[in-house]
């Protein structure tokens, strides 16, 4: 286990990631893509302060930090998904115009 | 005397007052009580100015300036200010303003008795007031200009007082374009004059010498003119100001039309004080213009022949009203050559007189007018025994005018033809003779058909002189029989500073007798014409069948005609036309350009705003990584 295997593995989460968010048609799978590039972007730190850095507590520490802003940031996106699905009885993006104008 | 001199503001801050509260708080809601406080606001205006002017009798005539500070400061050195000049001149001018001013505001109390809005009324003549004693104190050229416009717009306000007549409206509409086509060229004037002198003060502009400015060199545009020439061309640029306000031909045509105001706003703006603002602008700056010999004779000319024309005109009209507003105009011909001759205290004297009984005329007109119910010469006749008060002082005021001893007409006209005929001008003074031979045939004609033979009309009911409205008459006409007897006076306060007048010393005794035996062979002939027992008066009256000149003259020469004529054709038709296809094609496309782009660009911004989220997202992420591989990003 490298750190070019680590930052390798975290490249292809984010693409991945990038390209569910931008494929995907559901609310819901397009917030599980946002997850997995968060998650990549936690395996950054981790492997950054794993392998290079002097004291790894800060690291771990931050994606920690991290975990937990996402969580919070689920609830509310959550909640959003919640109230589109009352008012429009489906959450399929294409259907979903109200940023337009 | 040191008292009333820190208080003179007042002078001009009463009528200011009268002005704003008539304005703001009375008017017509409270007619009468409007016009009883303009009445006493100007009264104590005029009392002010009496303490004034009698008080500084007998001191030293120096000029000197009250009070005054900076209106406008263009720079540390040069700044426009606003004060109060009391000098013998402004003396004079305040002294009849006010007094003019205070009978006017007493004869429009019962005047205008009836009028919806004689609020408005008093509003108006009360700036009048104020504007025309800030004309006359005026310490610089720039004041007077200021003041210049105030007595336009309060001229223009008052002719198109009643609003829903369209012939006070578009005489309104004329007076003040054409007066405002005048004082274009008087603004331009000040600005050169004040650019090579560096001063709007009188005292410094009429302090020049042109030896001063021959050597130096100003660029005008076209061409580059030594400062004596430019001080020349401002000097007739100011001159141009004073020939639009002052109706000299041939821009008198507004004055006659002007009479669609009310009558007392005829008679003391239209005869009596503001339209010898142009006479007063060139007295006061007499040194200044006496540098520049060109001028003064186009003011000669120019005077003589306004003088001329409209006493022609005059002896033809059947309005009342207009025939008093073409001797005006003659009167104001004969002040203007009176400059033109270098005779300043004839011409200042004649201001004075005329004043006095030009406004009692219009009075006397307007008394009439209120009788009768109609302007023309047609409908009245036989008024003597209904308006005997009346009578009396227009016969006063007749004489006067036509230069019979004792009354103060004669002294002035007198004065008049003596300054021309000492200087030098033979033939202006034939033509003085003349004109003054018409004034006295034109003015009787006026006054046996108002007031001698039968009635034209039937009364129902006769309305009897009020007090309100023959007091000022009576007034007047004290004013009439003894302003000329102030000749002596005039002859040693008012003479023109920092000039020596040349003076040949000739003396003509046979003046006074020619131009009285010519003014009475004149009445003589009107009263054979128009009130001995043979006089054919419907003939007199009848318009339609005459000689070819009678009716050339009668048609004021056509001019009214040839004004619309270059209106219509020339303004309207050329330069307008032009201005609406310049408008229409070159601005409307220019406009048109401008929102064909914007709102194809809108168009083309608008096809992003989709409203679909991975579209969004896509656009964001392509943004960054452009921002980033292409752009500078910080990563």
């Amino acid at each position: 286990m490298t750190l070019q295997n680590c930052l390798i593995l975290a490249f292809l989460l984010f693409a991945i990631g990038i390209w569910g968010l931008l494929r995907r048609r559901h609310l819901i799978g397009m917030l599980i893509s946002i997850e997995i590039m968060l998650n990549a972007a936690n395996i950054n730190f981790i492997a950054f302060s794993y392998f290079s850095a002097k004291d790894s507590t800060a690291g771990a520490l931050f994606s920690l930090f991290a975990i937990a802003v996402t969580a919070c940031e689920m609830a509310i996106a959550l909640a959003i998904i919640v109230t589109m699905y009352r008012r429009h009885h489906s959450l399929d993006v294409n259907q979903l115009r109200d940023l337009h104008d | 005397m040191t008292n009333i001199l820190g208080y003179s503001y007042w002078i001009l801050l009463l009528p200011l007052l009268g002005f704003a509260v008539n304005a703001l708080v009375l008017g017509n809601r409270f007619p009468r009580a409007a016009g009883i406080v303009s009445t006493l606001l100007t009264g104590g205006a005029a009392v002010l100015t009496g303490i004034l002017v009698f008080g500084s009798f007998g001191t030293n005539p120096q000029a000197q300036v009250l009070w005054e500070f900076p209106f406008l400061r263009f720079s540390e050195t040069f700044a426009a200010s606003m004060g109060m000049l009391f000098d013998p001149l402004s003396a004079m001018m305040l002294f009849v303003v006010t007094v003019i001013s205070t009978l006017v505001h007493i004869y429009s109390l019962e005047y205008m008795k009836h009028d919806p809005s004689s609020g408005r009324f008093f509003a108006f003549l009360s700036l009048f007031t104020f504007a025309m004693l800030g004309l006359v104190v005026a310490t610089n050229l720039f004041q007077m200009f200021f003041f210049w416009e105030l007595v336009g717009i309060s001229s223009y306000l008052l002719i198109g007082f009643w609003y829903q007549k369209p012939s006070a409206v578009s005489a309104s509409k004329q007076a003040f374009i054409l007066t405002r086509f005048a004082d274009s060229f008087f603004l331009l004037g000040i600005v050169l004059v004040s650019y090579i002198v560096g001063s709007f003060d009188f005292a410094t502009i009429n302090s020049l010498s042109l030896a001063d400015f021959s050597n130096s060199f100003i660029q005008l545009g076209i061409a580059e003119f030594s400062k004596a020439q430019g001080l020349a061309i401002g000097a007739l640029f100011i001159f141009i100001g004073g020939w639009g306000k002052s109706a000299l031909f041939p821009m008198h045509i507004w004055l006659p039309n002007a009479m669609e105001g009310p009558t007392p706003v005829s008679s003391i703006i239209h005869s009596a004080t503001m339209v010898v603002a142009g006479v007063y602008l060139v007295a006061r700056l007499f040194p200044f213009f006496m540098l520049h010999e060109n001028i003064l004779q186009l003011i000669l000319i120019l005077g003589i022949v306004t003088a001329l024309f409209a006493a022609v005109i005059a002896c033809t009209q059947t309005d009342i009203k207009r025939i008093l507003a073409y001797s005006t105009l003659s009167q104001i011909g004969y002040m203007m050559f009176a400059l033109g001759a270098l005779g300043y205290t004839a011409s200042v004297f004649h201001v004075f007189t005329h004043a006095f009984f030009k406004c009692m005329l219009f009075l006397v007109a307007g008394a009439v007018i209120h009788q009768v119910h109609s302007n023309y010469l047609s409908s009245m006749g036989g008024l003597r025994k209904k308006m005997p008060w009346t009578y009396v002082c227009a016969l006063i005021a007749c004489l006067s005018i036509s230069g019979i001893p004792p009354f103060s007409g004669f002294f002035s006209k007198e004065e008049i033809f003596l300054a021309t005929l000492q200087n030098g001008h033979p033939v202006v003074f034939a033509f003085a003779l003349l004109t003054s031979a018409l004034t006295a045939f034109y003015m009787f004609r006026m006054f046996f058909l108002v007031f001698h033979g039968n009635a034209r009309t039937q009364f129902e009911k006769p309305v009897k002189e009020s007090l309100l409205m023959t007091l000022p008459i009576v007034i007047l006409a004290i004013f009439t029989v003894i302003s000329g007897f102030e000749k002596n006076i005039f002859a040693e306060y008012l003479v023109p500073p920092q000039v020596t007048l040349p003076h040949t010393g000739a003396h003509f005794p046979w003046i006074p007798f020619a131009a009285t035996a010519l003014s009475l062979a004149a009445i003589i002939l009107a009263g054979i014409f128009y009130v001995s027992p043979r006089a054919q008066i419907a003939k007199a009256l009848d318009e339609d069948n005459r000689s070819r000149f009678y009716k050339i003259v009668a048609h004021k020469f056509y001019f009214d005609e040839i004004y619309y004529a270059v209106v219509r054709q020339f303004l309207l038709g050329g330069i307008a036309a032009f201005l609406k296809w310049f408008d229409n094609v070159v601005i409307g496309s220019l406009v048109k350009a401008a929102t064909f782009v914007f709102q194809k660009a809108g168009d083309a911004v608008r096809a992003a705003d989709t409203g679909y989220l991975p579209f969004y997202l896509g656009t964001l992420i392509a943004g960054l990584l452009f921002w980033r591989f292409l752009g500078n990003l910080p990563l």
